[in-house]
């Protein structure tokens, strides 16, 4: 029944942008602080008070609207979006209409291995409003400005997506696009990088967009795709029941997994947009952008391309290793700094150290094993210094301590036996202590190999070279 | 002492002819004498009478400033910490503001003296400072006329020895109408001359702070404390202050004077032209020339100046909504009744029109038919101007089209009103700095002589009029009763 229904998604994501001042006052963005203590003259839209731009919100933006190589304006402008609300403090929102500052780019995502692009309309600044705190006011509601001016960039997608599986694609992309770039934190718990999803259905073949309706403040990429495959299921009852939708603006109801009405088309602000006075027009020349364009760092589909092709690393590895520009710069430094293979490196940072960082509950950033000392450990197995298996418990000291691997390979005393002298003198008293199995083994019985193999290990600690004692058992089992 | 001039007070201070606290203390007397004109909102004497003490012992390590000790007034616009800012309103009856205002930090800076806070047209709408909450100021020199507004309680203050000086904003004409209804010297300076950090908001993109004064050489003198770039407001502009004293001197041999024909035609009082007419004589006799212009332009000043500023007020205007400070309605029933009855009693009636007309003409589906049509005509206007002062050095011409009306004779009738501002509008609109002059009088009521220049021309607008000044004492003149 669906199959005859096409959907049609563009997303508006807020990503809020990593500056330390807000967009239009000196005072901090730092998330958490007493509600209030965070918001000045300018923030509380005292009278008489005016915004000047920060120039670092400006950088950022330009920054982004590079890495999707959009057209950046040479001219943009504020406006004022009128409106009223307690936690808009000045009656109306500093943004950006006519003449955004970024302008059509684009951003490729793959969904089910397949690559595709979606187009940016556009992409501007403005600052964020307050917040409104309900309940332990005794029935009256709090505000909270903290919030008020944190600069945010509004990217807005074309309505090029065609299922909730690829508006969570591109939300991940971008999310992954925008902490690459350093210019947002991405937490999404803090509100950070938040989306509006606007939603329509139209018969499959249909060229005119169905009438949408938009999904307001989804918070998290399960969200996302729950709430528009719950819209979309929505719209496809109503019509095939006989009904319209309606334009409205939706809200989103992780509890109850629903959306709901907020408002409609005709009870919408008209916000009177118009160009604010108090602010210049941004103007941009060449170069600044040459200047920006020097500092982009590399991004995140043409890192992973780079290090399939120059460390021969499979699609997951890479994938992987290039989620976040801070992982993806640990692994680079352990290859260059032990010098081994990348893909073992690559196993270890995925493996090993992906999994204690988890269990830690840690980012790459805090990883309490540095890049330094995992290299030095991942030296001592190359060279044969210690067995992977060794290592393994070379690893668990190190991540415990702050020593290096040479440090505690030579604490522990766990350096590989390699002497063939003394891995001999062990087969050879194997050998002699378990003659039923070796006449097992030369009746034909080869998994009884293991058991030697096991015990001339155990005897040596497992420090013995695991090749070498592979190779003499068998010559000596002959 | 109350009638020296700037200069002169500064003489007196460190010659020990009188001290700071003396002079403070006889303005406070005459404010106190004087209250029948209504020019003030409130008055700091505790506070002037410290600040007084202070600049007296700045005076005697002899690290002062010109305006060191010198009392002078503040409009009631200008943010001023720990002090009642109203902005002529009942919405901000209650609000004391926190912080200063960078154009009070410079004054306070200096050392000046702040006597208190003048009486204006509520949030600056107004040209007959009948529309403030605190009531009308009465013109010294009738006291049933107005004073002119929105600055009405700076220039009444002024020429009444009141103050020695004050500040004015200007708008569409807030510091000139006043000034020449009054009798003083105002100066509007070049938009982003002055910084307007702290200075409440009518309309952003036209507002300018500038001073009143008795004359050119005092205008020169609070300029050169007021000017200068502020990174705190964007749009200031950060070009070197020039000395404004440096010039007042100057020859005034070969000054090409332009009038617009505009200026001159219907409308303006016969009296008032003919009083303008004198005053361009005399810049004859200075070695000026004197063309007829034409500024095609200047007629769609009011229509144009009516969408842009309302527009920008019902902005502006609109974090008074009583939920952080101000006027706050009793008893709210929700969230919507808080907003329209804090609004709705909050603001008067003047103020509440221009919100919605303002708000009409930003509506969507209006926009383009009024606020980007206003905009086009903003740059012809001031394509005009650039265009006229290639040609001459200043535009002269009247400051309002008759003397100070009567308090009462306008305020029912708002385009007679608006009306009012016909000359001195297009100068907000352009952007350029003008001044208002004292040229002579009619039945007894000032005239006023309007000068215009080019972008960042103030120093050779201060030499043009204290040149006049030189030869002419129309300045000098004080209302009776008030000597």
């Amino acid at each position: 029944m669906n199959t005859q229904w096409e959907t049609v998604i563009g997303l508006e994501i807020h990503a809020q942008l990593a500056t330390k001042s807000k967009i239009f006052s000196g005072a901090s963005t730092a998330y958490g602080a007493e509600p209030n203590s965070q918001a000045c003259a300018v923030d509380l839209g005292l009278p008489g008070v005016l915004p000047v731009l920060n120039e670092e919100a400006v950088r950022m933006a330009v920054i982004f609207g590079m890495a999707i190589e959009a057209h950046i304006a040479p001219y943009s402008v504020f406006a004022r979006k009128n409106y009223f609300y307690p936690d808009l403090p000045k009656g109306y929102q500093i943004s950006q209409m006519e003449l955004p500052i970024v302008g059509v780019g684009h951003l490729d995502i793959e969904v089910d291995g397949a690559n595709k692009r979606i187009g940016i309309t556009r992409a501007h600044l403005e600052e964020d409003a307050g917040k409104s705190l309900h309940g332990s006011f005794h029935g009256l509601t709090g505000i909270d400005l903290n919030r008020a001016g944190t600069p945010l960039l509004e990217i807005v997608s074309e309505p090029d997506m065609r299922s909730a599986k690829e508006a969570v694609a591109y939300m991940k992309t971008m999310h992954e696009l925008v902490r690459y770039l350093g210019i947002c934190d991405g937490n999404m718990q803090e509100g950070s990088f938040r989306c509006d999803a606007n939603v329509s259905v139209r018969p499959k073949g249909q060229k005119e967009f169905g009438t949408r309706a938009e999904l307001k403040n989804i918070n998290s990429f399960k969200f996302v795709e729950k709430a528009i495959n719950h819209e979309v299921e929505r719209q496809i009852e109503l019509i095939e029941s006989g009904g319209t939708v309606v334009q409205e603006t939706r809200l989103y109801d992780s509890v109850k997994d629903e959306t709901r009405s907020m408002r409609s088309k005709e009870e919408a602000n008209d916000y009177r947009y118009f160009p604010d006075p108090d602010l210049l027009p941004v103007l941009i020349d060449e170069d600044f952008k040459t200047q920006i364009k020097a500092q982009l760092p590399e991004l995140p589909q043409a890192k992973k391309q780079r290090f399939k092709e120059d460390y021969a690393l499979d699609e997951e590895s890479a994938t992987i290793l290039t989620s976040s520009r801070p992982l993806a710069d640990y692994f680079e430094t352990v290859v260059k700094e032990s010098g081994c293979e990348a893909k073992m490196c690559a196993n270890w940072v995925t493996g090993d150290l992906l999994a204690a960082l988890n269990k830690a509950d840690l980012d790459i950033t805090d990883s309490p094993l540095s890049h330094q000392r995992l290299a030095g450990l991942l030296k001592r197995i190359s060279d044969d210094t210690i067995s992977g298996k060794i290592a393994k418990q070379v690893f668990e000291e190190l991540w415990q301590s702050t020593a290096t691997a040479d440090e505690v390979i030579e604490a522990k005393g766990l350096k590989q036996i390699t002497d063939t002298g003394a891995i001999e003198a062990i087969i050879d008293k194997i050998i002699a202590d378990n003659q039923d199995q070796v006449e097992q083994y030369r009746s034909g019985k080869d998994k009884v190999f293991g058991f030697f193999v096991g015990q001339v290990m155990k005897e040596m600690q497992g420090k013995a070279n695991p090749g070498e004692v592979n190779k003499m058992l068998k010559a000596k089992l002959q | 002492m109350h009638n020296k001039t700037i200069a002169e007070l500064a003489k007196g201070l460190r010659s020990g002819e009188f001290s700071s606290v003396e002079l403070t203390s006889a303005f406070l007397d005459r404010i106190k004498q004087h209250k029948v004109l209504n020019a003030y909102v409130t008055v700091t004497e505790d506070r002037a009478l410290q600040q007084a003490k202070a600049a007296d012992a700045r005076l005697a390590t002899g690290d002062a400033e010109l305006l060191t000790g010198i009392p002078i007034a503040q409009k009631d616009i200008f943010c001023t910490e720990g002090v009642k800012t109203t902005c002529g309103s009942l919405m901000l009856d209650n609000f004391i503001a926190p912080y200063n205002a960078t154009v009070i930090d410079k004054f306070n800076n200096a050392g000046a003296i702040m006597l208190g806070k003048l009486n204006m047209d509520e949030f600056a709408m107004g040209s007959s400072n009948e529309t403030s909450y605190y009531g009308v100021v009465k013109n010294p020199w009738d006291i049933n006329a107005v004073p002119g507004g929105s600055s009405g309680g700076s220039a009444a203050a002024v020429a009444a020895r009141l103050a020695v000086c004050a500040t004015g904003t200007d708008t569409g004409g807030s510091i000139r109408q006043p000034a020449a209804h009054c009798g003083i010297t105002g100066l509007k300076p070049t938009y982003g001359r002055v910084s307007r950090y702290g200075m409440i908001a009518y309309a952003s993109s036209l507002d300018q702070g500038g001073p009143m004064t008795r004359n050119a050489e005092d205008a020169a003198i609070l300029l050169q404390t007021m000017a200068g770039f502020d990174d705190k407001d964007s749009t200031s502009v950060d070009a070197p202050v020039p000395d404004y004293m440096a010039g007042l001197t100057n020859s005034l041999e070969g000054l090409k004077i332009g009038l617009p024909k505009e200026f001159f035609g219907e409308g303006l009082n016969s009296e008032v032209a003919a009083v303008l007419e004198a005053a361009i004589n005399e810049y004859r006799k200075l070695g000026a020339t004197v063309t007829e212009i034409s500024m095609p332009s200047l007629k769609l000043a009011i229509p144009a100046y009516y969408v842009i500023a309302p527009a920008e007020c019902s902005a502006n205007l609109s974090r008074f909504d009583g939920v952080r400070f101000g006027y706050r309605c009793e008893n709210p029933a929700d969230l919507t009744d808080l907003y329209t009855r804090s609004r709705g009693e909050g603001f008067g009636k003047e103020v509440k029109r221009r919100i919605l007309m303002g708000t009409y003409a930003l509506s969507a589906g209006y926009y383009d038919a009024y606020y980007i049509k206003a905009q086009k005509v903003r740059r012809l206007i001031s394509e005009d101007f650039k265009r006229a002062l290639s040609e001459v050095d200043v535009i002269m011409g009247p400051v309002a089209p008759s003397t100070a009306f009567g308090i009462g004779e306008k305020i029912g009738n708002p385009i007679e009103m608006y009306l009012s501002d016909i000359y001195t509008i297009a100068i907000n609109l352009a952007g350029v700095p003008a001044m208002s002059i004292p040229a002579g009088f009619v039945s007894g009521l000032p005239v006023g002589l309007q000068l215009i220049g080019n972008y960042f021309s103030e120093a050779r607008l201060l030499n043009i009029s204290h040149q006049y000044q030189q030869v002419t004492d129309w300045h000098q003149q004080i209302p009776k009763g008030f000597e």
